[in-house]
């Protein structure tokens, strides 16, 4: 493959060329590029207000008893912080800051197929955001059912759960219309030259993830609107007293919501899968395994949502069934995290911050994956269920996977989105913070979790204090990594980065950095492979 | 990529179409009123499949699409039918 070099006729995509300039010209976009950024920056918003949410919680928890705030406070405050996170942050998350970014470029596209939906989708994710918002302030108080919204809890509770849930369908809404574009998109829009066998990794995850957003969403959405009606006209969904069924809500919820998880996890595996042959300068070991394993997780996981049930009240038949299923659905997993490794295997590693990222990725996320087994098993789990265990699993896999990805992402393709590099060690050292802290916070919730600390309490016995003490520290550490992180990313003052500067193979790493508003003038080059590293 | 075909469709068949959807619609209203106890339920499903089938072949042009998005609707009823099928390995047997 040939580097190419663009005329400088083409200016960047952040230069305004059209009539109108600055914020107008921003919000009014349809460059994919551009799109990619307003949805970063409003991520970035939200990111910050849900970790100082969580960082509250961590302080809460330093001490037996009440510190600051009580006991409703602090519902209202983990179903917010879990709103956000989830719904707002990790759902859309990779999929629409590196999907929107690099996506279309790596397939030789000049933007995805319906580049007005792409930004209509932008605004009805800030609607749905807003509503969120305005659930906190509006009606009868915070709503104080964790993000799950468990009926008949949901349906009953005198909080303000239906703008809430109002909000999470906007989103969902949100959600879908990104699916169907990207679906769209890697289905017409590839250059003639990429074949679907030579298209980088990362697209074929969003590929995967689009089939999820589009098939699994509309589940959500209506278990959602079942939720209002049940509040509004008592129908009895859910309700025993009135012929419904609870279980029926954690089925509808979980259909929706374990699969979510795969929409959050498999973009996040694809930008791993990028950054690790770059920074190995090796060839990616299984591409086709990786690409099926990505159709593979997409497809078991659909079938896999009764793991989440297994303590309600479930028939057995189904509960052998839904444990087996999970069993399967961490093969796929499992066939990646092989693939990464062996990828590394005598490769020349370079360890600059993507990198880092991405290892620290496989650590966690391993963890995280085995952890999910012990609730899979169908024994230990009635051990485990409801307790900080499940925390700390949970954010194992989202924030030491999912968030580490994104960060790890972040840090590669920095350089292309803003055509400025970011000091090194400074990010290196962001990263010790953060690896340090991630593990000081949720390892010890394990260990505390195998001894009984339930959670969502927002008091505990006496002999927890130690573990919940280092936890919070780690939180402290983890949140001062990401404010280094955060300071070293933004502020103006880094060198011009060069078109590819970690010796990327993938198509973005042709284009000048940052890349023209039209990306490719003529078509691109497409080679055999797209890691063709030695 | 593929060349694009024109396919015209008589509007006779949109009319026949139309009449079929009117007439299954009407067998819908009028089943419930003739006291067919359980299987009222099972008419209703049956009829409304029917329906949703014609639709998606006919207006929604999938007889005349290319096997791509033939395997793509398939694969979404594959998906739904599993769906419903392991919610009611719970409901048969709790
Ligand atoms: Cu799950």
């Amino acid at each position: 493959m040939t580097e190419e070099s663009y005329p400088i006729a083409h200016p960047s995509y952040l230069v305004d060329t059209g009539k109108r300039k600055g914020i107008k010209a921003w919000l009014t976009t349809c460059d994919h590029k551009r799109i990619a950024l307003l949805y970063l920056w409003s991520i970035m918003v939200f990111f910050i207000i849900g970790a100082i949410l969580g960082e509250t919680m961590r302080t809460e928890l330093f001490r037996p008893g009440q510190q600051f705030y009580g006991p409703q406070t602090y519902n209202a405050i983990f179903t917010l912080h879990g709103l956000i996170m989830i719904f707002l942050i990790v759902i859309p998350g990779l999929t629409v800051v590196f999907g929107n970014f690099v996506m279309p470029i790596m397939i030789g596209a000049n933007d995805v197929a319906f580049p007005r939906l792409n930004l209509f989708s932008w605004y009805l994710y800030i609607l749905g955001a807003a509503v969120v918002v305005v659930s906190q302030f509006a009606g009868s108080g915070p709503p104080d059912t964790g993000w799950t919204f468990y009926a008949p809890y949901s349906t009953q509770t005198h909080t303000n759960v239906i703008a809430a849930v109002s909000g999470a369908f906007i989103l969902g809404f949100s959600s879908i219309l990104t699916g169907i574009n990207f679906i769209v998109t890697i289905h017409r829009l590839r250059t003639p030259k990429m074949t679907f066998f030579k298209m980088p990794l990362l697209p074929w995850a969003v590929y995967a993830t689009a089939w999820i957003q589009v098939l699994a969403t509309p589940i959500i959405g209506i278990t959602l609107l079942m939720i209002i009606g049940e509040r509004v006209f008592r129908i009895g969904f859910f309700d025993p007293a009135l012929g419904g069924d609870p279980i029926l809500y954690q089925h509808l919820f979980w259909i929706y919501s374990h699969p979510a998880v795969y929409i959050m996890i498999l973009p996040a595996m694809g930008v791993i899968t990028e950054i690790i042959p770059t920074f190995s300068q090796r060839r990616i070991f299984g591409y086709k395994a990786i690409a099926f394993s990505s159709l593979a997780i997409a497809g078991v996981g659909y079938f896999v949502w009764g793991h989440h049930m297994f303590t309600s009240g479930m028939s057995k038949e189904a509960i052998w069934v839904f444990s087996l299923l999970t069993f399967l659905v961490a093969v796929p997993s499992a066939i990646k995290v092989f693939n990464w490794v062996t990828t590394m295997y005598k490769g020349s590693i370079d360890l600059k911050p993507p990198m880092l990222y991405a290892m620290a990725f496989i650590f966690l996320f391993t963890i995280g994956g085995l952890t999910g087994l012990v609730q899979g098993a169908l024994a230990t789990d009635i051990q485990v269920h409801d307790t900080s265990f499940i925390v700390a699993h949970f954010h194992y896999i989202i924030f030491g996977g999912v968030g580490f990805a994104f960060l790890g992402g972040l840090h590669y393709w920095y350089p292309k989105m803003f055509g400025r590099l970011y000091n090194i060690r400074t990010a290196n050292i962001a990263w010790g913070f953060l690896f340090t802290g991630f593990n000081l916070l949720y390892f010890p919730q394990f260990v505390i979790g195998l001894e009984g600390m339930p959670r969502r309490y927002f008091d505990y016995l006496p002999q927890f204090t130690l573990s919940q003490q280092i936890s919070t520290v780690g939180g402290y550490l983890l949140g001062i990594g990401l404010i280094i992180m955060i300071v070293n990313l933004f502020r103006k003052s880094g060198e011009k980065a060069p078109d590819n500067p970690w010796g990327g193979k993938t198509l973005e790493w042709q284009l000048p950095s940052p890349p023209p508003e039209e990306n490719f003038s003529t078509p691109p080059n497409v080679s055999d492979f797209p890691y063709d590293y030695d | 990529m593929t060349t694009e075909e024109k396919h015209i469709t008589s509007y006779s068949l949109y009319a026949r179409v139309l009449i079929i959807l009117m007439v299954l619609t009407a067998i819908t209203i009028t089943a419930p009123s003739l006291n067919l106890t359980a299987f009222t339920i099972l008419i209703a499903l049956v009829i409304a499949s029917t329906k949703a089938g014609i639709v998606l072949t006919y207006f929604m042009h999938l007889k005349i699409e290319n096997t791509l998005l033939r395997i793509m609707v398939i694969m979404v009823l594959g998906i739904y039918g599993s769906v419903i099928i392991l919610t009611f390995a719970d409901y048969i047997y709790r």
